[in-house]
């Protein structure tokens, strides 16, 4: 459960950029979230609505955009699409892929109400 | 005069007080559109998209960068030990530190929600040990290591050992500015934890399998364990040992050694 953590951390980043460009308030922040991100996206979307409170970002809009996971195979030598970590290439089932992508966590974008 | 498009004659407010034992509306008409949803005029706008791409971790890493090129100006070796509670970490630290403590320079930083019980055990090696308690939370970050490790006041050319809160889940997702991740699963905890818990045993690169002695008590399928590893890392080192009886403890320390030896040849 460290989705409660993550979500301060967001607040703190908030905060700082907001503090940063003069902004008064944050009504809608989203996030982009790879499937081995290590997040919950409905615990996240819990502590969000908790740690916003009384911040720039009071009262704000949640949207998840949830990015999808590949990875590189090397008998394949082309990047294929998974689900899960320990899935083999939809391709030639070799085990040998190095993930390359869905471990994002990023604030992707925000609105400001000025 | 409204700042969103300029409309209306003279400045005003919305702010008055009064009795709301009325409804009422705060409103006023715009000449376009109906809020952000409506016609968008550059530079008028109410509301802003910004793009911001932002890690959100980005203010650990900075911590982990920071501790990580400080490890390596010093030569230290930073290992993170993870696993669940009852792995054996702590074990496996005391039967270490007892044998490498004459030839290497060591200190130890234990993170626990509560008690400095595992720090009290490493002390009674000899070997320096500070306790982190993490309260409510459920990992270690690099700043409490940062913080930590200054009253260690630990060597050049040294080894620390961070051993983590005792949980698979969250400690793989903070980076501690450590030289690598060491996940330790006990045989008692069944073979398909890699599989279970697949974000940590992809972080790491060594998997030490422990309490091998207990394997003829056990069904324990120690090759299904490993195949389950390497499938969610093809990677990970694996070194099966038991603290307790000491088998397969000198293939650990050839391993550490070695990473000593990459951590001065990077120091230069």
């Amino acid at each position: 459960m460290h989705e409660m953590s993550i979500c301060m951390s967001i607040v703190e980043s908030l905060e700082v950029s907001a503090k940063a460009n003069n902004y008064k308030a944050i009504d809608k922040v989203w996030l982009e979230i790879g499937p081995f991100s290590g997040v919950e996206v409905s615990a996240l979307e819990f502590s969000f609505e908790v740690a916003v409170r009384g911040s720039i970002a009071n009262g704000a809009e949640l949207e998840i955009i949830q990015t999808q996971a590949n990875a590189w195979c090397f008998s394949c030598n082309k990047t294929v699409m998974i689900k899960q970590r320990y899935d083999a290439c939809p391709l030639c089932s070799s085990s040998q892929l190095t993930v390359t992508g869905g471990e994002e966590l990023k604030i992707k974008q925000i609105s400001i109400k000025e | 005069m409204c700042t969103v498009c300029g409309c209306g004659e003279t400045e005003h407010t919305h702010d008055h007080s009064h009795e709301h034992d009325h409804d009422h509306d705060h409103s006023h008409q715009h000449h376009y559109g109906k809020g952000d949803a409506g016609l968008h005029i550059a530079g008028m706008s109410q509301k802003k998209i910004v793009q911001v791409e932002m890690d959100i971790l980005s203010k650990n890493n900075h911590y982990a960068n920071e501790n990580r090129a400080f490890f390596l100006k010093k030569g230290i070796l930073a290992l993170n030990l993870v696993s669940s509670p009852g792995s054996g970490k702590t074990s496996i630290l005391e039967t270490s530190l007892l044998n490498l403590k004459d030839e290497i320079s060591l200190k130890v930083i234990e993170g626990d929600q509560q008690t400095t019980q595992d720090a009290d055990r490493i002390q009674k090696t000899g070997v320096k040990a500070i306790q982190v308690n993490t309260g409510k939370g459920c990992h270690l970050d690099a700043h409490m290591i940062g913080h930590t490790f200054k009253s260690l006041k630990a060597e050049e050319d040294s080894v620390l050992f961070i051993e983590n809160v005792g949980n698979l889940v969250c400690p793989a997702a903070f980076d501690l500015g450590e030289y690598c991740k060491v996940a330790i699963l006990s045989v008692t905890e069944g073979e398909d934890k890699p599989l279970k818990y697949p974000d940590m045993f992809a972080a790491a690169d060594l998997m030490l399998l422990n309490k091998i002695d207990l394997l003829p008590h056990l069904n324990f399928d120690i090759e299904q364990c490993m195949d389950y590893a390497r499938q969610v890392n093809p990677k990970i080192h694996i070194l099966q040992i038991s603290a307790t009886t000491g088998e397969g403890m000198d293939k650990w320390y050839m391993w550490l050694k070695a990473q000593i030896s990459s951590i001065i040849a990077l120091k230069g």
